[in-house]
């Protein structure tokens, strides 16, 4: 961890990596980050100028498009204080491998490092950085998983936990199997479609396994193919983001579930 | 080895349909994957070990010119002869030609990856020389005609069942009433047989684990005591091992042995380590009169040096197949070569090229747990990403795939299109769902909606609703 | 296959761009194995004579060694006997031609059949010396010689091991101490590390002991007085 930003300016002026999957698939999780942000004393913006963390390129094998939504990233978030994103991969992305696309002399080589350095996930920023005092009352027994790459690349395991301590009322309940990988994989869900149900049900049996009737984690992409398994399968088990949670906003059908 | 890697889907289909596979699969996480994790928390040095692990590794491949030619001036000095073998051809006619020479019926064989890559048993078969698997697992599969699916446990995509049946057509002089209902009953059976073959012997084939430069050694480590039989009892051993296996001294091994076994199967050592030098010596009551060391190229010399260097490191100790999920779902066989698992998707495009291997970089999710529990801390997740991108440049992924992800990185490129565009799918995509929550079909993302739901978007944008509220930023 | 020998050495110089580094490269080889330095030893063997006893026999019992403590190795035969009629295992032994053995007074125990020598096909039981123990992983270490053929450590279906507790080192870098100090062609043909008996899962995951090699490890560990 980047020990010297651990001491934030008293109002740090974040960028807002919001994500290509919560710009489009669910805002809230976006305004559930910023309620967060704001109440733990950052100012939040978010620059227009954003669409995705070029992940989907990034693991195809497309260098060029990969570099270009780099550079594109690196130009839009200059100059914040700290760039905050609601998800351990698209954090990651920026944090560690920006800098990987540039050669050692490419001057975008050390705007990547400058970016990376100020880049956190939304759960660690916000218990590691900000050291927010969550208050909350949820009655709900959840369980929680870790996101491959937050946990892997960035070490986001015990943050959520810590804040979601703070929630009055919600047990929970840990899978012996929380850090094991969903099957979402960005496109490898779509390439190889058969595998990633045969790994996403393993997943959805050890959390049913817990007893737990909701599933926490920090990713949208997982959340999405969980629930999404779930659904089908019907598996009674709700889905949400964890920020959602922190910030009080339980009244949002959970992920892929209807308003009627 | 004959490759069927482009099948990967296909094997891959009939793997998630095979009962008996996924049961031996549903066991691994709790087996090896927790026992690995006890055998690191109970060394408290585990983590420095395999940082040394791996600049060991690093430190012999940036000279392994020199350690070879260390290594066979210790071999020789002891009595032995060192055969150098650029491909497979030339190892399976060098270990041939060993054989014939001592006259060889038969050969009793250890556990040997290598001997796998170079498919040797058909070629012995072919000339008159009887392979025998000693190994269990080998042993099983041997008789059954099949490939090792784990590096170290290669029958364990069969049951006890599937066993029994298998010893009872091959042991034609069993007694139909002879109970081999128990994994007990089994292994009793296959150690009376293979007894009396191991003393039969002529030749005697070992892999190596390693190659010691400064003393000529080669290491085996077995848990069944199969590779010392094997090397003891025949008048000739061979050991067979790719030139990577290169390490500097007696000390450098130790280090890898420690992270060895923890890695593999959460034992702190195996049980069987054997440090083999030359062959038996003046007035020793056994061991082999001949000791020979064939050394397989096989792709690796044009390996180091280049982006994928770092996979020879690998120690093959299968703690990246242990906790992968992909491999956990399908098991080795579905990678259609020698190596499965991570470092099967990233070494089988390196030794067989990566038009042939294609479909394997794509087969992970990429999770990057196969580079945390690594002993030799291989990036697995970076070599695959490194392989994808020689796959894109030599447009070997498919149409749709280049396809969707063109147009999407067109847009990625563009914000105030893609706003746009997205703004308004967005939407209609919102209110086409909103009563159900998510989408039971849709035609472009059948990849998805096979086999679960999608998501629906929740309607406008959050850059759109930030837009609207509060001006946004620029 | 000379030819073969240049070409795989001619490819790798080429991929390790090797030309010019030619002799910082050799001088680097040179001094790795002329120092042969041990790399980061695990803290856990490093005790005295008596908590490596204690270790060993701890980290032996998890991989199902059994260990006899005698005092004396007068008390030898009596303690072999005692161990092969409580494991129903015949009373007849092959002990290796190992001098140290030489002093066993067997016919204290006229009943136990004992030949010295290499083991052969039928034998049950075999008893041999080691170089070394391990505390670090419980291990044995063997080393083969006239004295001590490897055959007798994995024919038989018990292999029973007879050491003085002096022999315990704490960690297999001591050992190699040990080793090399013997001189000139140090390494025997064989050195067999063996850390309980013979075991395979090859079948269902299922741990069973004896798969090729002996089926029980029985240490007999002599604490002489003052050793």
């Amino acid at each position: 961890m980047n020990t010297s930003s651990l001491q934030p300016p008293a109002s740090p002026r974040i960028g807002l990596f919001v994500t290509c999957l919560v710009d489009v698939v669910r805002p809230s999780i976006g305004f559930a980050a910023v309620r967060l942000l704001e109440a733990a004393g950052a100012r939040v913006e978010v620059p227009l100028a954003q669409t995705c963390c070029g992940q989907p390129a990034y693991n195809s094998g497309d260098r060029e498009d990969t570099c270009a939504i780099a550079r594109q990233v690196i130009e839009a978030f200059a100059g914040f204080d700290y760039v905050v994103a609601p998800s351990g991969s698209c954090a990651g992305m920026l944090r560690r491998h920006y800098p990987e696309l540039f050669e050692t002399a490419d001057p975008w080589r050390a705007r990547a490092e400058d970016l990376a350095g100020r880049t956190w996930e939304l759960l660690s920023f916000l218990a590691d950085v900000m050291q927010a005092d969550i208050v909350g009352d949820w009655p709900a027994r959840a369980t929680y998983h870790d996101a491959c790459s937050g946990l892997r690349e960035l070490g986001v395991k015990t943050q959520p936990r810590s804040l979601l301590a703070g929630i009055a009322g919600l047990e929970l309940i840990e899978a012996p199997t929380a850090e094991t990988c969903c099957g979402f994989g960005g496109t490898f869900c779509v390439k190889y479609p058969d595998i990633s149900t045969k790994i996403v049900d393993a997943k959805l049996d050890d959390a049913a396994a817990t007893g737990a009737g909701l599933l926490l984690g920090g990713d949208l992409g997982c959340l999405m193919n969980i629930a999404g398994r779930a659904k089908r399968r019907g598996v009674p088990l709700e889905v949400r983001h964890t920020a959602e949670v922190l910030a009080g906003m339980t009244d949002l059908p959970a992920i892929g579930s209807g308003r009627g | 080895m004959q490759s069927t890697t482009r099948l990967f889907d296909d094997n891959s289909r009939k793997a998630l349909a095979d009962a008996p596979l996924q049961q031996a699969l549903g066991k691994l996480s709790s087996n090896f994957t927790v026992k690995r994790a006890l055998a690191a928390a109970r060394l408290p040095e585990f983590e420095a070990l395999r940082d040394q692990a791996r600049d060991i590794k690093d430190h012999v491949l940036a000279h392994l010119d020199i350690y070879l030619e260390r290594f066979e001036a210790n071999v020789v000095a002891q009595g032995g002869v060192v055969h150098w073998c650029r491909d497979a051809d030339e190892a399976r006619a060098t270990v041939l030609a060993i054989c014939h020479e001592a006259g060889a019926r038969t050969a009793t064989k250890s556990k040997s990856m290598i001997t796998e890559e170079i498919a040797l048993n058909d070629h012995l078969e072919a000339n008159g020389i009887e392979p025998i698997e000693t190994d269990l697992g080998e042993y099983i599969i041997q008789l059954r005609h099949e490939h090792p699916s784990h590096l170290i446990a290669p029958a364990i995509h069969l049951n006890k069942n599937q066993v029994e049946a298998t010893f009872r057509a091959a042991h034609t002089d069993l007694p139909p009433g002879r109970n081999l209902e128990e994994p007990r009953s089994l292994l009793e059976e296959a150690r009376a047989k293979l007894r009396r073959r191991f003393l039969d012997a002529d030749v005697g084939i070992t892999g190596a684990n390693m190659l010691i430069a400064e003393t000529g050694s080669i290491v085996t480590v077995t848990n069944e005591g199969n590779a010392d039989l094997t090397m003891t009892l025949p008048r000739v051993h061979i050991a067979i091992a790719s030139i990577e296996k290169i390490v500097p001294t007696l000390e450098d091994a130790t280090t890898l042995l420690r992270v060895l076994a923890r890695s593999a199967t959460g034992q702190e050592n195996s049980v069987y380590t054997t440090f083999a030098t030359g062959s038996r010596r003046t007035d020793d009551a056994d061991g082999p009169s001949a000791f020979h060391v064939v050394l397989l190229d096989g792709g690796r010399s044009s390996l180091i040096g280049g982006a994928f260097q770092d996979m020879l490191r690998c120690i093959r100790c299968g703690a990246c197949l242990n906790h992968c999920p992909v491999y956990g779902a399908i098991g080795g066989h579905a990678y259609g070569w020698v190596y499965s698992g991570p470092i099967g998707s990233v070494l089988t495009p390196g030794l067989i090229g990566i038009a042939e291997a294609a479909k394997l970089p794509g087969a992970s999710t990429l999770c990057g747990r196969c580079e945390a529990v690594c002993p030799v801390r291989i990036p697995l997740p970076r070599l695959l990403r490194q392989w994808r991108e020689k796959e894109f440049e030599q447009g070997l992924q498919s149409k749709t795939a280049r396809f969707g992800l063109g147009l999407w990185a067109f847009l990625a490129r563009r914000p105030q299109l893609y706003r746009a565009v997205v703004g308004v799918v967005m939407r209609i995509l919102g209110r086409l769902a909103r009563r159900h929550g998510s989408f039971y079909n849709l035609p472009f993302a059948a990849g998805w909606t096979a086999d679960r739901e999608l998501p629906a978007p929740e309607g406008r944008t959050f850059i759109d609703q930030w837009r609207a509220r509060a001006g946004g930023h620029r | 296959m000379s030819d073969s020998r240049n070409a795989v050495l001619g490819n790798l110089r080429q991929s390790l761009r090797r030309s010019d580094d030619r002799a910082t490269a050799e001088h680097a080889v040179e001094a790795r194995l002329a120092t042969h330095a041990a790399n980061l030893v695990p803290e856990r063997g490093r005790k005295n004579r008596v908590g490596l006893i204690e270790l060993f026999i701890a980290e032996a019992a998890k991989v199902d060694v059994t260990i006899d403590r005698v005092d004396a190795l007068a008390a030898v035969p009596r303690a072999i006997a005692a161990y092969l009629s409580t494991h129903n295992l015949p009373a007849k032994v092959t002990v290796a031609p190992d001098p140290a053995l030489d002093a066993v007074p067997w016919q204290d125990q006229p009943t136990l059949g004992v030949r010295r020598g290499n083991a052969d096909a039928r034998d049950a039981v075999t008893v041999t010396g080691a170089f070394a123990g391990v505390a670090e992983t419980g291990t044995l270490v063997l080393l083969s010689s006239p004295d001590s053929p490897t055959g007798l450590n994995f024919l038989p279906d018990a292999h029973i091991v007879v050491m003085m507790a002096d022999r315990m080192l704490g960690t297999f870098e001591d050992v190699w101490t040990r080793v090399r100090s013997r001189g000139e062609g140090f390494m025997p043909r064989a050195v067999n590390w063996i850390t309980g008996p013979s075991r395979s899962a090859d079948i269902e995951q299922t741990l069973l002991l004896g798969a090729h090699g002996p089926k029980k490890l029985h240490l007999v560990l002599i604490d002489e007085p003052g050793a």
